[in-house]
Formats: structure tokens, sequence, C-alpha cells
């Protein structure tokens, strides 16, 4: 598990909805961590536990924090997203996934961009960490 | 709770009603042409011990038609504790299930199998109104598959021999399989009954009793099923726990009262189900999915015949099941010298995709199985687009009248890149291609393995030794050969690299829920002379 000091803090950010959603389901479960799924169904979503529920492994590199949570990836998987850079954010819906907030009828979502450009996603709408 | 707990199951009712299934008009007017129907209901409990049974704490969830984007019914939330009684319900039954002669065992699942064949229609109804996949395809894809395969496990397991060995003159080896016992089974919703029969068949022909848990999107076909095949079981064999992933999913995957466990989804979530399973030590089985490139040949445009019309539909596979596939043909590799010719005739086939009403015999794509789903798929077709993909045909929504308005229905679409785009190299599972193109034989080969997955490949070529060394040369468990999406039973299928451990519809599977035996017998009188 080694930690990239050096990458670009906002390569991953949340939306203001996925912020309060992140900030109710901490309250809930006390302290919570993001791991990028691949493959198919409900793959290629953030999938969000509770701290010490997903066992990272030294293939898995920590690519930014949202809301204070720590976010981490399958580093061969990161090498294939390392152009774009993202925004999780919330919709109605419900994975089939271990994930924190399907009880609630909502879903983490992935919105990307291209990691050079500045546009494209409103970073004005973006929530803070903390 | 012990496993010989004698509450169960706890709260056997005799009705699973709270009155009628929320039913859409499209939905209505097609049961009304089906001759064998029972009736469908407004709230669903756990299946456990052969009874129905309210889940524990009273709770439920609603469950909506992704046709329509309503509600349709309730389905149990269930928690650990439902899950408990289920395992109890299994361990009760395993004993006896497992001595059960192959005989008998087969017997039972053939007697499925007709009974699924008998409602057969009405089943592919409701899955289409739970799933939102064409009628046309449930009726004619996903039943008699599912029909065939318990059919199939039925014959495998009559034919299954142990083996001995003669070690030497009075040694002899002998092996016997044995079932595991209890196992659990977390099943995906782009296929909610084909997926749940590859898994029963073989657990259940082996001798295992299974707890189930369907997937949340999609938990009312399955239950359907179990309200018409509950006399064929015994008891406890066969449980079927509704509920979310990490209230229900979990306390199966980490108890240490199964012997397996077998789980389709995402990669994620299989590492945390091996997770699980190695503090218990038992064996898991996973298909993750992968990113399936489909590699068209120059010579598929040699001549102007059948085969050339073969391919073109097999480029337009991508759409099948609205993408939601596995091994969706998402990529798709064209050969240069004929790429300008072959996309002209693909997108014209692409577009003469119909979609509609998934009640409609006619509609060719019918709606994506959720609402967070239908998002991904559209932040995908957003970020090959900013990637700098080129959206040759589709790239949108679509918008359908009446009370299909709010149903989650994408365009059939072909996107134009290159391999390391985000849209060639993650599975969307929506109806999308991504299509580039190749000069050699040998560049194909290196694209197509160029991902992190391996679960199917196509190839499309009228050169056969070609094919041979492609078939080989690919690294991954399934390579259609000028054909795709086909699926019987009796041809393994399973992943290699990051997409999964086993092989599924094939007799192979039998070995993955059955233990080996082995008793070493002496049949000599003297004894060894060591002491």
């Amino acid at each position: 598990m080694t930690k990239i000091a050096s990458l670009n803090p906002a390569r991953v950010t949340a939306t203001v909805a996925a912020g309060a959603l992140i900030r109710q389901l901490k309250k809930e479960h006390g302290q919570i961590m993001f791991h990028l799924s691949g493959g198919c169904c409900d793959g290629s979503a953030p999938m969000c536990f509770q701290v010490g529920e997903f066992k990272l492994g030294d293939i898995d590199e920590k690519v930014g924090e949202i809301v204070g949570c720590e976010f981490w990836m399958d580093r061969e998987q990161l090498r294939r997203w390392a152009h774009t850079r993202w925004t999780v954010d919330v919709v109605p819906g419900r994975g089939a996934s271990f994930s924190l907030e399907a009880p609630l009828n909502l879903r983490f979502l992935i919105r990307s961009s291209l990691r050079e450009l500045t546009t494209g996603i409103d970073t004005a709408h973006e929530a803070p960490g903390e | 709770m012990s496993a010989k707990s004698s509450a169960l199951p706890r709260e056997k009712t005799s009705s699973i009603a709270a009155g009628p299934m929320n039913q859409s008009a499209s939905f209505t007017a097609h049961l009304k042409s089906i001759q064998r129907t029972i009736p469908l209901h407004g709230r669903y409990e756990n299946f456990i011990g052969g009874g129905w049974v309210a889940p524990v704490n009273g709770a439920y969830f609603d469950n909506i038609s992704p046709t329509t984007g309503q509600i349709i019914c309730q389905i149990a939330r269930s928690q650990a504790e439902d899950v408990e009684l289920a395992i109890d319900a299994a361990h009760a039954a395993a004993d006896k299930w497992g001595r059960t002669s192959a005989t008998d065992r087969a017997r039972v699942l053939n007697r499925i199998a007709d009974r699924m064949e008998e409602y057969l229609p009405f089943l592919a109804a409701v899955e289409t109104y739970d799933n939102g996949k064409p009628i046309r395809e449930t009726n004619l894809a996903d039943m008699p598959l599912a029909v065939d395969h318990f059919r199939y496990f039925a014959g495998c397991i009559r034919a299954q021999e142990g083996s001995l060995g003669e070690l030497d003159d009075d040694t002899v080896a002998y092996h016997f399989h044995e079932p595991l016992g209890v196992v659990g089974q977390i099943i995906p919703w782009n296929f909610p009954i084909l997926m749940a029969v590859w898994k029963l068949a073989p657990a259940l022909a082996a001798g295992n009793c299974v707890v189930l848990k369907p997937a949340e999107q999609t938990p009312l076909c399955i239950m359907v099923l179990m309200e018409l095949i509950q006399d064929l079981l015994p008891p406890g064999v066969l449980n079927v726990v509704n509920g979310f992933g990490i209230e229900a999913g979990k306390p199966l995957a980490s108890s240490a009262r199964i012997a397996k466990i077998a789980f389709t989804g995402e990669t994620t979530t299989g590492r945390l189900i091996m997770q699980y399973a190695s503090q218990n030590i038992i064996p898991v089985t996973l298909e993750l999915g992968g990113k399936s490139p489909n590699i068209f040949l120059a010579d598929v445009l040699r001549e102007d015949d059948d085969f050339v019309d073969k391919a073109l539909e097999g480029f337009a596979m991508f759409a099948l099941n609205q993408g939601e596939v596995c091994t969706c043909p998402s990529r798709a590799l064209v050969q240069r010298s004929i790429y300008e010719r072959f996309m002209e005739k693909a997108i014209k086939r692409v577009e003469s995709i119909r979609q509609g009403d998934p009640f409609e015999m006619s509609t060719q794509i019918g709606a994506q199985a959720s609402n967070d789903q239908f998002e991904k798929v559209l932040s995908y077709i957003d970020i090959g687009k900013k990637e700098g993909a080129k959206v040759l045909t589709g790239g949108s929504a679509t918008k359908l009248a009446g009370e299909l308005a709010g149903g989650y229905y994408i365009k059939p679409t072909v996107l134009e890149g290159h391999n390391k785009m985000r849209v060639f190299q993650e599975e969307i599972f929506g109806p999308v291609v991504s299509v580039t193109s190749f000069d050699t034989p040998e560049q194909a080969l290196e694209i197509a393995n160029d991902t992190l997955y391996g679960l199917g490949a196509g190839v499309w070529t009228r050169d056969l030794n070609l094919a041979y060394r492609f078939g080989r040369g690919i690294k991954a468990g399934r390579v259609w050969t000028n054909c795709y999406h086909a699926y019987p039973a009796h041809a393994a299928f399973g992943g290699y690299k990051k997409s999964g451990i086993g092989r599924e519809t094939h007799k192979m599977m039998l070995d993955h829920y059955q233990q080996t035996k082995n008793m070493l017998v002496s049949y000599s009188t003297k004894a060894l002379g060591f002491f």
C-alpha cells in the first residue's frame, strides 16, 4: 500500500450531493472509505465500506480523499484511468453491491473529465474536503 | 443460532400476498395472452425451509420495473437473522438430500425443468417486467436455456462416476464424489433466472443445499419461480433470501456455516467475497465480467454471402440484453483494409435495431435494469466523447412515450477510438461498442489482450488456421469463432485474469460443488513389518 504524495489532490472530488451522503454514512457507520470497482454488473463504480471491511493490498493505490474518506483503486486499473479525473456523484438507484449507500436507494456514481482540462465538471459544485 | 434450530421456518404463512402487484398496462395486456399463469403479489417474503417466511424485522424494500420506473411490489429486506434461518433450514435438509440417489436428484431437476417449460411464457413475462429486457429474449433465450440447464445437470449427475486406482495387488484407492453440504450463492441482475439456474443446477445435482441471494434490482422473478416449483423440492434444499449486499449478502458470504460461496458481479465485491471466504477457508467461484474483443478480419468481406450477414449480426450483438452481458462484445476490432466498407454496413445494421416496449415481440432492445445503470452508461458515453471518441451512431438516451416515459432506455451506440480510452478498458454494461482498427493479425491479438479481463472474445474469419491461432492466443475463457453470444450447456464458461475463477455451464462445474473422498483400502492380511 504505497501512498503517492505527488498526486494531484484534485484527482478525485465529490459533488455537494455526494458530500452530504458521505457525511450521513459517516454518522451511521463511522469511518468509511471507497474502493473503485471494475468488471461487469455494478463495476466501474465506487464502493463505499466501513474502514477495515475491505482489505486493501499491495496492488491498491490511494488516489485521493473525498470528504475525509480515502479513495483507493487497483493500481493496474488506475494506469488505465490515469488520463482522467473523477467526481463522485450520487443518483437514485440500487447497485447490487455491498456498498453502504445501497439500502438508501441511492448509488454513488463516477463522472469523469480529462485530467488536463479544467472544464467539463463544474468544480463550483464540488464539496470541499474535511 | 444452531443448525438444529427448531424454530424453522419461523413464520410460515400460507399467503405471501399483500394485495396484488402493481402492473403496467403493457404487462397486463401481455399476461392476458398467456394461458398458464399464477397470481402475482404485492409483497414477497423469503422462501425458507419450503415455505414463505416474513423477514424477522418486518422490513421490505420497493422493487421497481425498469420498463416504467414505477414501484411494482415489495421484497423482503433481510438481515443476518433471516440468513441464519435459511442456513438452519439448509443444514436441516443437507444430510438427507446429500444421500438422496443421483437418480432421484436428477428426477427432481427434470421436474423443475418441466414445470418451468409449462410456465415458460409466464416466467419470461415476469422476468421482462423485473429486468427490462425484451420479451423476445426472455422467451427465446433466457427461459429455454434455463430449462435446458436443469436437464443438462440432471444428465451429468447420473453419468458421473467416481474412480478407483489399483495401486498394487492388495491396495485400492477409491475416489468418491461427495456434496460440500450447504453452499451460498449471490447472483446478478442481468439474467436473473438464468444466472440463478447456472449456479443452482450443478449445486443441487451434486447434492448440496443452497441459500441463494438474488440481486436487489431483480428479486421478483426468482420468487415467482420459487412459488412455481415449491412443491418439487424437499423443504430446505433451496432457500431464497432477498435483501441488500451489506445487510444480507455479507452474513451469507461470511457465514462459518457455508461450505462454498459463488458470486457473479464486479471485482471489488469479488475480492470482498474472497476475503470473507478466506476467514472460513472455503472455496469460491467468481464471475466478474470482462471487456470482450470482437475481431473482424479482412476476409470476412471477401465474398458477398450469408457469412457477411452473420458477421454483421455478430457486430450488433453488443446490443443484446441492452449490453448487460458479462461477455458483451463491447470492443470491436476491424481490419483496416475493410474498415470503411465494414463499418458502413455495421452502422446500418445497428441503426435497424428496434427499441421500444419490452413487451412487444418485435422489440429488440429494452430498458437498462436500473436508474443507476442508466446513469452510468450515459457517464461512459460522456467520458468517451471527452477522450476524443467519435459517436458513429446513438450516443444518448431514448425517451419513449406514455407509461414507458419513466423507463431507462438508451440508444444502441457505436464509438470510434483507440484501445487506451476508458471506453475500451472498462465494461460499460450498456448498449455501447467501442470500435478501433488494426493492420495485422498480430496487432489485433495485442489489442485484444491489452485488458485486465479475459472472459469472452469473438473472432470472425474465413481462414480457419488463422481462427485457430486467435482462439489459442486470446487470453480469455471463451473464444467464439464465427459466432457470438451462444450459451449452450456443455460449453465451459468462465474467466482468465481478473474475470474470475471457475467454469460454469459444463459438467466440470460439478467439481466446484463436490468434495473428493479417497478411501485407501488394503486387502492384505499381512503387517508391513515396520513395528
